[in-house]
């Protein structure tokens, strides 16, 4: 693919609001997750929340859209400059030419479950405004209205790999000539589906998520809203950040478990350095999808093995952030712009050494190192993978 | 900005729309339109146990992917796939949502897994042994004309086939009152960069909300009744055989114009 600039990028999460708290937050290997205290949700867990969120209102023109979902895009979208950043892109392109392209899983559906729990005695749903909330396509409605945005208008659900997706799809949109620019990305919120959800599974850890870790028991589920803003990179723009590749690929395999030998995501890693024109020597970290259950590490640890054997330092950073994910893989974008931007292999946290059994290079510590290229790792239900390469355009 | 993409292959499943061929003349204007009941049929692709875990949303999904693929004879396992729905498996959240407000709020992990948005991508997946890219796409009542526009760009960007998968299912009680849909209905088209043996369709994206469409009053009647049966304009002129131009739904502010060479 053509490698397009990240004009803007911004994360918010339980590591921090915004990037400069979410860089810190890496830096000084401070994790985010705490114990649930969220009502009526699976007993003993932690999570990842983002409670600055829970008091932000959209603007009143939008009020309709308001719904846990939308208060974490629009804490999100108030950071790093990105609302002006992309007006000044409007500005450059019209805001015609500008695409919002976003993934969600759940999207508002927090709204419905509160409505649910108000239900009158025929059991029917107190009034609210079910196609700005719950409705997927309520994230990039919100985002595009209060961005002041006339491009194309997509909704991306492919579980856990929206987020990434999201980057992958708009840079297709660009391509075909539909638009100029994107604001691209993802945000997911906590709810009762997903927890009790991936309960029912026995996939949820006991204490905060240890990928990678031996004795690893599993997931925390987290809450996050990233963005970025992509635009088609020019002649000046060497060095500067770049959406460089993107792949994706289906297991058909099995609707909740990833294939054991990992074909699925090997193909879609493939797919991301084939796209970015470059080999596996040419990435200096894999930020992993690592969720921290038994069988998806060691599946990602394979099939990373297969594509970089041990040369590459891999690690997840769901210990901080807890799996945030349909907005993990746009939330780990721009952890893999930190990373970039700071020379930083981030360190898996809570782990003195990875599960022995495992064939790639873990990392367990931070350290620094010229980071030009990251492999963003992304893997879902339904057999949904996908893999971005972020880093210095060429 | 316009794409121009051919039509290899058709799939059609709607209340008295029983596949493409059987349906072309009433789309036509030629035979009166019947409405009649519609059970999306079990999945055959899929072995028995999955089969058994598909809703209605899923089972709609197939059964027209696989008659559109069927009709463009080509190889199901290397088309890359757009999925698109409005309501997504609303049964089965629906179901969950129950679970969650019973005293003990147990839920299954099987309808946990089914409910993710591309639960039709991952089974279609499974079916047809495929590994190539899947996206699924939501889009409230612009979802047809969201995903056909998506379908046709990644067609043309990559410059292979696509298999676009639009499907929507009523949502039960009590989140039907909040969106109503009043029929099932899904549309499958195999999108080719170059030919199409159903003709070509050119798109682009308008800055305006779409007009009403001019269809037979049973048919009217249908493509307020579920999101993707917006399409049904699209469709009469397919059948029609003598090229036009329809306006399909986006956006309060934006809708797609799709023009069908005669």
């Amino acid at each position: 693919m053509l490698p397009l600039r990240i004009s803007a990028i911004t994360a918010t999460s339980a590591m921090g609001v915004g990037l400069a708290a979410t860089r810190q937050a890496l830096q000084a290997r401070a994790g985010g997750l705490t114990r649930c205290d969220l009502p009526g949700m699976p007993e003993g867990i932690w999570i990842g929340r983002v409670r600055e969120a829970e008091a932000i209102e959209p603007p009143a023109p939008l009020a309709a859209f308001a719904c846990r979902n939308t208060r974490l895009a629009e804490l999100a979208l108030r950071q790093d400059g990105f609302a002006d950043a992309v007006a000044d892109a409007a500005a450059r392109h019209g805001a015609d030419r500008i695409a919002v392209v976003l993934g969600t899983s759940t999207s508002g559906i927090e709204e419905t479950e509160q409505a649910w729990s108000r239900r009158g005695a025929d059991g029917a749903l107190p009034p609210y405004d079910f196609a700005r909330t719950h409705d997927l396509h309520a994230l990039p409605r919100y985002v595009r209205a209060r961005l002041g945005l006339k491009g194309p208008c997509v909704s991306i659900s492919t579980a856990c790999t929206s987020g990434a997706r999201a980057f992958l799809d708009a840079a297709m949109l660009i391509a075909a000539g539909l638009a100029d620019a994107a604001v691209v990305g993802g945000a997911d919120t906590l709810c009762r589906l997903t927890l009790h959800g991936f309960g029912s599974l026995e996939l949820l850890a006991k204490g905060p998520t240890r990928p990678c870790a031996e004795d690893r028991d599993g997931i925390s589920i987290g809450e996050a809203a990233a963005f970025a803003l992509l635009e088609r990179a020019g002649p000046g723009d060497q060095g500067a950040l770049g959406l460089l590749g993107a792949g994706a690929s289906s297991d058909g395999h099995h609707m909740s478990s990833p294939h054991p030998e990992g074909h699925g995501a090997v193909a879609a890693m493939r797919a991301a350095l084939d796209s970015a024109g470059i080999g596996p020597g040419a990435i200096d970290y894999v930020n992993m999808h690592g969720t921290g259950t038994r069988t998806n590490d060691a599946m990602e640890d394979r099939a990373i093995a297969r594509i970089f054997g041990d040369a590459v330092p891999c690690s997840s950073t769901k210990g901080w952030t807890g799996h945030t994910l349909g907005a993990s893989g746009a939330l780990e974008a721009a952890i893999a712009a930190i990373c970039v931007e700071d020379g930083l292999v981030p360190g898996c946290l809570g782990i003195a050494q990875p599960d022995p059994s495992f064939a790639a290079r873990i990392a367990v510590a931070n350290a620094a190192a010229p980071v030009a290229r990251v492999l963003s790792n992304s893997f879902g239900f339904g057999g949904s993978n996908c893999a971005l390469v972020i880093g210095r355009l060429p | 900005m316009s794409l121009a993409v051919g039509i290899a292959g058709i799939g059609l499943l709607g209340p008295g729309l029983m596949g493409w061929a059987p349906s072309a003349a009433v789309l036509a204007g030629a035979v009166p339109y019947e409405p009649a009941p519609l059970t999306p049929p079990a999945p055959t692709l899929l072995p028995a146990t999955e089969r058994r875990r598909t809703g209605p949303s899923v089972r709609l999904a197939l059964a027209v992917a696989t008659e559109a693929v069927q009709d463009s004879g080509l190889p199901p396992e290397e088309l890359d796939t757009v999925f698109a729905s409005s309501n997504g498996e609303g049964h089965v959240i629906t179901s969950i949502l129950q679970a969650l407000h019973t005293p003990d709020g147990a839920i299954s992990p099987t309808q946990f897994h089914n409910s993710v948005h591309n639960a039709a991508a991952g089974y279609w997946g499974i079916a047809v042994g495929s590994a190539r890219p899947s996206v699924s796409l939501g889009g409230h009542d612009g979802v047809l004309g969201t995903g056909l526009l998506h379908a046709a760009a990644q067609a043309v960007v990559a410059r292979r086939p696509v298999l676009f998968v639009a499907h929507d299912v009523p949502l039960p009680a009590p989140l039907d009152a909040l969106r109503p849909t009043a029929a099932s209905f899904a549309l499958a088209l195999v999108l080719v960069p170059e030919g199409g043996t159903h003709g070509r369709i050119t798109l682009a994206q308008e800055d305006s909300a779409a007009e009403a469409s001019d269809l037979p009053d049973g048919l009217a009647a249908l493509h307020d009744a579920n999101p993707v049966a917006r399409a049904l304009p699209l469709l009469a002129v397919l059948a029609g055989g003598r090229g036009g131009t329809v306006r399909l739904p986006m956006l309060e502010d934006t809708r797609l114009a799709v023009a069908v060479a005669a």
